[in-house]
């Protein structure tokens, strides 16, 4: 089980996207894994043939054990395991390279529970048009696989042959049609058989409120999780970092101008947001403030290599989720924004990959479209600083001894007092102002 | 009672013993005695007596003023109807088999049924037109076939078929009433359909839909020729059990939606009785409207039973096996009604 975050201790195996037998190579998607913050594909560390499962879909590890063995493809012939996931089903354990050393085997198989949907697949099957609850699982415990769901789409539809009439008293009586078997023409669906079977569910014939049968997402509960671990994690910030809040307002006319301009050369799918400007502004300010930008672990600061510039993303249904974009002081504007695009994208989607969730050096919140005029943040832990940015508004502002409008941001930083103090803090801002100045250079 | 007239029931004086063909008459002595408006024209319909004699005896009743042969003329005579009707009187047009009508249609289409309209309501045509048709009695396909529902896809005019001693002795005083041109098609299976009837007129509507028998598993509609032939399937199911409702549609245009919907709903099976060919056929419209009203009552495709796609055949075994018969209106209330609990 991959660490898809600072804060994670463990996580659900939702679903395996791959079989025993089956090769993968370095990259792959291999398993679909929930966090407290997301649902998140795992790829694969290591390019082999995949001999063991170690974990069911469904089950909660902690971070470090191992989910899977690969081996060369020696034993890829091996019948699955069983669900005592006894060694010697999966040949001999020294020819096998294990992707997580040292984590034991499960000795039980979980007990039966209702069959994990994730998000990515819950997508999936909207998009092929299924309906999972139809769906045959052929994962451990019935649960459904990508591959159900894909070849349940590419199977001629089997469609009940259910009397309009048969269809109405069903949903009034709460009868799954899916139980029944018609005694009409062609196998259809009669009212006679679903009344039949509306006895029998029923036996004082009162019509009761349809129930639903299908399986609790196992998504369902992620709000809850994500909030638990958010009150954890800004718990342990406010509690152990003594933050220090620096603000700067920042013209942002040339920017504009210039982003404006740009937007002219790009395509609609490409064009620009301010933020896009703003966040490469800031990685590159990092960049030359290293003093921000790293973690502090065990009483010391330890600063990053690279700037792996976190965003915060608000969820629509609530909560946040913090993707990075690794190496954020090497792009450029554009490639900024693709970033942006991809991670909100994949991020609303339910759809971020363990790539996107490493630990930022340094973190970003943006509360620009909430309309409000700055951030005084939260640092995310082992994090040492935070950049805000409010809203950018046209507003009085003086030039050259004149009062003019201008499109002014308010940039702030929240800064680890034990890692740095208001003079460092105070260089990012300006360094991000100067930026800003210049953005045909950025 | 008098909106749904289905039995014959004792009244005061000792019902008559009579035929279809006799009420018809009965039915045209009355318009003649009462509305001096009123004559009958067509081929044969006064020395001949009318080539179904309808109209025996009314030439010497009424004389020529009122009762008068015309040529073999369809278009002449009932454009003259339309005329007639158009200048006050109240003429009746009898054709002698719908196949003959075609000639007439121009008049009847283009004239009968446009003129209120196209005049901004200023002209009206109180015509009516009396036509026989079906088939089964062997006179091959030029006197045979079942063209009423190409008329029940005319506005501005009204289509009734009487398929009872009461409503072949009651229609033709509302149809003479209505100030719109109306046409009656008189099934030619059923002159000498006999019973009983009330020696006082029973006053009957010519706007609705009568169930002619009530169950509860499936609904038959039929009308003309094809109602005698849906209450003997129903007969016959009910000794299997098998409770049919049967509609008898009587007004053929408008289309009384409310009777058949509200049938349907009850017994959420329906078989439409058509002696016409299928394709876009009255049945057709049927089906099409028992969709879309009373869709999420459905139990079963709604069945059709409709006459051969081919010209009526004249050899009389040809002749049953191109036509809707009884057994085939059982065997598609069994298919609606599909295997019993």
């Amino acid at each position: 089980m991959p660490s898809l975050g600072a804060d994670m201790e463990q996580g659900v195996l939702v679903e395996w996207l791959v079989k025993v037998g089956d090769p993968v190579h370095r990259g792959d998607v291999v398993a679909v894994v929930e966090t407290p913050k997301s649902t998140v594909e795992v790829e694969c560390f290591e390019t082999g043939t995949v001999e063991e499962l170690l974990v069911s879909e469904g089950e909660r590890v902690p971070v470090g054990q191992a989910l899977a063995r690969l081996g060369d493809g020696a034993v890829a012939a091996a019948p699955p395991p069983d669900a005592s996931g006894s060694p010697d089903a999966s040949g001999s354990p020294e020819a096998a390279r294990s992707t997580t050393a040292g984590a034991p085997p499960p000795t039980t198989a979980p007990a039966p529970r209702p069959r994990p949907l994730s998000p990515v697949l819950r997508h999936r099957a909207r998009e092929l048009g299924v309906d999972p609850v139809t769906v045959h699982g052929t994962g451990r415990d019935g649960a459904l696989t990508r591959h159900d769901v894909e070849a349940a789409a590419s199977r001629p539809r089997h469609r009940l042959r259910v009397s309009p009439l048969a269809r109405r008293l069903a949903a009034q009586e709460g009868v799954d049609l899916d139980t029944l078997t018609g005694t009409g023409a062609e196998g259809s669906i009669r009212a006679d058989d679903v009344r039949r079977a509306g006895r029998h569910t029923t036996p004082s014939g009162r019509v009761h409120p349809p129930v639903s049968t299908a399986p609790r997402p196992a998504a369902a509960a992620p709000t809850s999780d994500m909030r638990r671990s958010i009150a954890a994690l800004m718990t342990v910030s406010n509690r152990d970092i003594p933050h220090y809040h620096l603000t700067l307002t920042v013209d942002l006319q040339r920017g504009l101008v210039w982003m404006r301009e740009r937007n002219r050369e790009l395509d609609m799918a490409e064009r620009l947001v301010p933020a896009a400007l703003l966040l490469a502004a800031t990685a590159r300010a990092v960049r030359s403030v290293p003093e921000l930008n790293g973690h502090w672990v065990d009483d010391g600061f330890r600063p990053a290599a690279d700037v792996d510039l976190g965003l915060i993303l608000s969820l629509r249904s609530g909560g946040l989720l913090v993707p990075a974009i690794a190496g954020a002081d090497r792009l450029t504007v554009d490639e900024t924004m693709a970033r942006i695009r991809e991670l909100t994208r994949r991020a609303r989607a339910g759809r971020l990959r363990g790539s996107d969730l490493v630990q930022p050096s340094i973190t970003v919140s943006n509360l620009g479209d909430q309309g409000v005029d700055s951030v005084l943040g939260v640092i995310y832990p082992p994090q040492v600083a935070l950049v805000g940015f409010g809203a950018v508004g046209d507003r009085p502002w003086a030039v050259d001894g004149m009062l003019g409008v201008r499109p002014l941001v308010t940039v702030s930083l929240a800064g680890d007092h034990r890692a740095s103090d208001g003079a460092t803090g105070s260089r990012l801002l300006r360094t991000i102002d100067r930026l800003l100045q210049t953005p045909e250079e950025l | 009672m008098s909106r749904h007239p289905v039995t014959t029931a004792a009244r005061t004086e000792a019902p008559v013993t009579t035929t279809y063909r006799e009420a018809l008459r009965e039915a045209h002595r009355d318009a003649l005695r009462s509305d001096p408006r009123v004559f009958l024209l067509g081929e044969d319909v006064g020395r001949y007596g009318g080539s179904f004699a309808v109209s025996l005896g009314l030439l010497e009743e009424f004389g020529e003023e009122r009762v008068r042969d015309t040529p073999l003329s369809e278009s002449a005579f009932t454009g003259a109807g339309i005329g007639a009707a158009l200048r006050g009187l109240r003429p009746i047009v009898e054709i002698m088999t719908v196949n003959f009508s075609l000639l007439a249609l121009d008049q009847i289409v283009n004239n009968a049924a446009t003129l209120r309209h196209m005049s901004g309501g200023q002209l009206s045509v109180p015509l009516v037109i009396r036509m026989t048709t079906g088939a089964g009695r062997q006179l091959a396909a030029q006197h045979s076939h079942s063209l009423e529902g190409w008329y029940a896809s005319i506005p501005g005019i009204r289509v009734l078929a009487p398929a009872t001693l009461e409503d072949a002795r009651g229609m033709l005083a509302p149809a003479l009433a209505d100030p719109d041109p109306v046409v009656i098609f008189e099934h030619g299976s059923l002159y000498n359909l006999s019973g009983t009837l009330p020696v006082d007129p029973v006053a009957v509507d010519i706007s609705t839909a009568a169930v002619r028998r009530s169950g509860t598993d499936v609904t038959l509609i039929a009308y003309a020729g094809g109602l005698g032939k849906a209450l003997e399937a129903a007969d016959a199911l009910a000794t299997e059990g098998i409770s049919a409702e049967v509609i008898d549609l009587r007004v053929l245009r408008p289309l009384d939606d409310a009777t058949i919907t509200a049938s349907v709903s009850r017994t959420h099976r329906a078989v439409v009785v058509d002696e016409a060919w299928r394709t876009g056929s009255l049945a057709a419209e049927v089906v099409a409207r028992i969709v879309e009203q009373a869709f999420y009552e459905l139990d079963a495709p709604v069945e059709r039973v409709c006459g051969a796609e081919v010209p009526v055949p004249y050899p009389h075994h040809l002749e049953e096996a191109a036509l809707p018969q009884v057994v085939d209106v059982v065997a598609a209330a069994h298919r609606a009604v599909g295997a019993r609990a």
